[in-house]
């Protein structure tokens, strides 16, 4: 069997386990596509291709002993598995840059308890993918080494911040890719690439190794081409880690095993406020399709309010910031990553800091620093945790009448590189329906749900704290009835 | 209440201003690992080993809480009768500087809706041999910082190095009403104190090693009138630079203020070389530290089951050991004062009497004799070597009578210096008291014909010169002879 570059991870893993394919033939045809395609696409930052062929050929090894043994196949669920990470998550001497110059030459000297979690499964990961600076931007044009493409078009973004991994995934590059999600950025860019993209529910998944941009907004989360593979990745990196006193200690249920055992009765709920002004035409469209086939499916669809969704936005501003300026406060060149010096302290910490940043990020920690100030935490920081809260409400009201809140990932349709760098607002509005299920910490499912004008359109599943099994029981009986999930982005 | 009178720092009595002082202590925790690693806390290892990417701050790294050192700040807040908050929160601290790793400290910030771990206690001191209720405001958790070094002979501009050892290393900070009235009383407080944490065992208080640190502030306070401007003062290494800054900071303010000048608030520096506060950071540099909820972490929640455990567990405190060595022993209230100043010479008073000596007698050697080469040398008794089984030993050949009491003084010092037992010093030093009367009676008859005068006297009837004769039987014999036989001799030969 010839690899083909655009299977899922499970069937990769019942080819290897067959023996109709070796983990190395796909791993070098991974490469071989990333070396070709990649120069145009930018979705990686470092690839660790020799690392990566040498566990293959162990995986090939360790593949054909597992046949030879009569014990049958034992070895771990993504063994040989391409995945591709993103490049906040600290790989243990693997550079781990977070889009910023500030970490350029910075080696983390320990992995990710996602990372470790990875290896442990048998996931060969080939690289690091591209992302806005220290996960701030919706486009991944903020990247300090410059932006990633869309794969289905490549003079728009692929969104952002995870744009790298969302592409890779896109692109064929990898079955599987992890991101992070403070505000939309696994979901948003998922929708823009056509690929299916989940942040778990706050706590779900150990934080110990993202690079922080918003302590209580950041989640680690899959990508991958349908849901069943989204479920696969997320049984691997889920559950509670002693390193992180914020990750929940509560059972992690079979995600794979749901996916595909249909549930009647999930009832969905449709908020009038997501598909106001300033909603693409396109996007409306395909999403309210999606709900038809959602009723044609025997789902209960239903009108829901959730009037504090335009608070959303500012509220998050105040916090995510606040928290950043705080977060980001330890890049001053002493430690570690870059160091402008100088003989006075506080001029070396003042160039570090003006030469390793970007002009978004900088916006960022002086917002947050405001919203911190004394004579103004009142106003802004403790105001904003009190709209957080009613943001939190208006979720609970929802889901105790429908299951599942649905909405489009992002009003838009992915845009042009270099459209909206020089408007701030324009781009934060892209995540306009992401930002609240950030604020109440819940999970939300991105997958892809039709087109307009040859552009993904994305919608978005939002569900009860760490209920992800009926979000991607509803995502599986999606993909079953539609095809849009099988398309796949021109060859460049 | 009644109390000693307040210092006057002018001297002139009659209408002066009240010192007022409030004390701010931090003292690092008995615990084996830092606040939010797994680090070790040990004192002394070699720069940047005890580290990990958590104590380092470095990207991506999250602290967990350590679960002993709550239970040292509870332990604390009992001891100190304090009212624990069923939930507190950590917060962050936001300043820059190169010995704190995150460029934030956590710590337990108080404000509306956000409580420390425990709030209101008291402590009680002496104070002109009265008791005296000292309020503690609050006690809290936080991390240390890194150690800053700067090599000797860089100069202003070189370089300085960073000790992260020292970074993550957990604090807990008590900080006092503005109740105390003097230095003298600060000195009081900070030495009782001391004692209560040590006892209970939450820190080894060691001002010289850093284990405890403390600041003070000061104020002046017209007699009626309001509060007066205080200033901060620290750096001061001892108990007593703490008195003496106090001492210091009073009599600079008074001066300040007979100038018809006024105070500045300000943090002030303790010399200890030149013996004098100097103003280190002034008003304009006042920082802003953007306190905000450290949201790494879940709020601390302690419920009434755990502090009850906690209360039930506490080890006996200084004044409830005092008591119970005075009742079970029969100790002089001095004694037992002496030797409750610190968990190790109560502990060795109690481990002594178990073999054997007598309660009074071993209180009178701790209390003299250890007490006095305690103090020569500046040691602790946990530090020197004398074990309860040496001493017990040694009181048992004064028992018999192999070695007299002031012979046995000079063993004990031996012993300390030489490591060694007690019995082993007399032998090698040959101090065995003598009572072999054969060899006595030379002795005797010797100093009785040096000593003509005397012994016509004592023939005559007249015995107060008796003892002199002794102490020259002793004088002759190195302190050895037995000074009952050599007393009978005398007397025997003289009558």
């Amino acid at each position: 069997m010839a690899p083909s570059v655009w299977e899922s991870a499970r069937a990769l893993r019942a080819a290897y386990a067959a023996g109709t394919l070796l983990p190395s033939q796909v791993i070098a045809a991974a490469l071989d596509r990333i070396a070709l395609r990649d120069p145009k696409l930018h979705a990686f930052l470092h690839l660790d291709s020799e690392r990566a062929r040498q566990e293959a050929v162990e995986w090939d090894g360790l593949y054909a002993q597992a046949r030879r043994n009569a014990a049958g196949d034992t070895l771990p669920p993504l063994a040989g598995i391409p995945v591709a990470v993103k490049d906040n998550l600290c790989t243990r001497g693997v550079p781990t840059t977070c889009g910023s110059r500030i970490l350029d030459g910075w080696l983390p000297p320990y992995d990710a308890t996602v990372i470790a979690r990875l290896r442990r499964a048998g996931a060969v990961i080939i690289g690091k993918t591209n992302l806005d600076e220290f996960a701030m931007g919706s486009s991944t044009e903020n990247s300090a080494f410059g932006p990633t493409r869309n794969p289905w078009d490549l003079s728009r973004v692929p969104g952002g911040s995870s744009g790298g991994s969302a592409a890779a995934v896109a692109a064929g590059y990898v079955p599987l890719a992890l991101g992070s999600d403070t505000g939309g950025s696994i979901r948003q860019p998922a929708g823009f690439c056509g690929v299916v993209g989940l942040k778990p529910t706050y706590g779900r998944v150990s934080r110990y190794g993202l690079v922080a941009f918003a302590s209580s907004l950041d989640q680690i989360g899959p990508f991958a081409r349908d849901v069943a593979d989204c479920a696969l990745l997320l049984n691997v990196i889920a559950g509670a880690d002693p390193r992180d006193s914020t990750s929940a200690d509560v059972p992690v249920p079979d995600f794979l095993g749901a996916t595909d055992q249909p549930r009647h009765g999930i009832r969905l709920g449709v908020p009038s406020e997501a598909f106001g002004s300033g909603v693409d035409a396109g996007v409306a469209e395909a999403v309210r399709a999606a709900l038809d086939t959602f009723d044609n499916l025997g789902f209960r669809v239903e009108e829901i309010a959730l009037p504090t969704l335009d608070a959303a936005l500012p509220t998050y501003y105040l916090i995510a910031p606040a928290e950043a300026s705080s977060n980001l406060a330890r890049y001053d060149g002493v430690r570690h990553g870059m160091r402008d010096g100088s003989d006075d302290l506080f001029e070396m910490v003042t160039r570090t800091r003006q030469r390793g940043f970007g002009a978004e990020v900088k916006r960022r920690i002086m917002l947050g620093t405001y919203a911190l100030s004394a004579g103004y935490y009142e106003a802004f920081y403790i105001k904003a945790q009190k709209v957080r809260t009613l943001v939190a409400r208006d979720f609970d009201r929802a889901f105790a009448q429908v299951d599942i809140v649905v909405m489009p990932t992002s009003p838009t349709l992915p845009f042009a590189i270099g459209e909206r760098v020089d408007d701030p607002l324009q781009m934060y509005f892209s995540d306009i329906f992401t930002i609240p299920v950030n604020l109440a910490g819940l999970p939300g499912l991105s997958l892809p749900c039709g087109f307009s004008a040859g552009l993904p359109v994305g919608m978005q599943l939002v569900g009860r704290a760490f209920d992800e099994t009926t979000l991607l029981q509803a995502g599986g009986a999606y993909q079953q009835a539609t095809s849009w999930h099988l398309r796949h982005a021109p060859e460049a | 209440m009644e109390r000693s009178e307040p210092m006057d720092p002018t001297g002139a009595g009659g209408g002066t201003r009240e010192v007022v002082i409030g004390i701010e202590i931090h003292v690092q925790l008995l615990t084996a690992s830092k606040m939010f690693c797994g680090c070790p806390t040990e004192f002394g290892a070699p720069p940047n080993t005890l580290v990990c990417p958590v104590c380092l701050g470095l990207p991506g790294s999250l602290p967990v809480l350590n679960r002993r050192a709550v239970e040292l700040g509870l332990r604390t807040a009992v001891a100190l009768g304090c009212r624990v908050h069923s939930r507190s929160r950590f917060h962050r601290k936001n300043y820059y500087y190169p010995d704190l790793a995150k460029n934030y400290q956590i710590s337990q910030y108080q404000y509306a809706g956000h409580p420390p771990l425990a709030t209101g206690g008291v402590l009680e001191i002496q104070v002109g041999g009265r008791p005296w209720r000292v309020a503690i405001r609050r006690v809290h958790l936080e991390e240390d910082t890194a150690r800053l070094v700067h090599p000797a002979g860089t100069g202003g501009a070189a370089s300085s190095l960073v000790d992260y050892n020292r970074s993550g290393v957990p604090l807990m900070e008590i900080v006092t009403e503005p109740d105390l009235r003097s230095p003298g009383e600060a000195r009081e407080f900070l030495n009782a104190l001391r004692r209560l944490l040590q006892f209970a065992e939450v820190s080894s208080c060691r001002m010289e090693e850093g284990t405890l640190r403390c600041d003070a502030n000061l104020s002046l306070q017209p007699p009626g009138g309001p509060p007066g401007v205080r200033t901060e003062v620290k750096n001061m290494n001892s108990v007593r630079a703490v008195e003496r800054a106090l001492a210091f900071e009073a009599v600079r303010q008074h001066e300040v203020l007979a100038r018809g000048e006024v105070v500045v608030q300000e943090t002030r520096h303790w010399d200890e070389r030149r013996g004098v506060t100097f103003a280190s950071r002034s008003k304009e540099e006042a920082e802003d530290y953007r306190y905000f909820p450290e949201p790494d972490l879940v709020p601390l929640d302690v419920d009434g089951a755990w502090v009850a455990a906690i209360r039930e567990a506490l080890p006996e405190l200084p004044a409830a050991r005092r008591d119970r060595l005075i009742a079970t022993f029969g100790l002089a209230a001095y004694d037992a004062d002496l030797i409750t100043a610190t968990p190790a010479m109560a502990k060795f008073f109690e481990e002594t009497v178990t073999l054997g000596p007598h309660p009074k007698v071993v209180a009178n050697w701790l209390s003299g004799a250890v007490a006095a080469y305690l103090n020569e040398h500046g040691v602790e008794i946990d530090q020197i070597a004398l074990t309860p089984a040496r001493l017990s030993a040694l009181l048992l050949l004064v028992d018999e009578g192999t070695v007299s009491g002031r012979t046995a003084k000079d063993v004990l010092v031996e012993m300390i210096a030489h490591d060694q037992e007690p019995e082993a010093v007399v032998e090698a030093r040959g101090l065995q008291q003598i009572s072999d009367e054969a060899t006595l009676r030379v002795v005797v008859d010797k100093v009785i014909a040096d000593h003509p005068g005397p012994a016509a006297e004592i023939r005559a009837g007249k015995v107060r010169a008796l003892p002199f004769l002794v102490g020259q039987v002793m004088r002759a014999t190195g302190g050895r002879a037995n000074p009952e036989a050599a007393n009978r001799l005398l007397k025997e030969r003289l009558s």
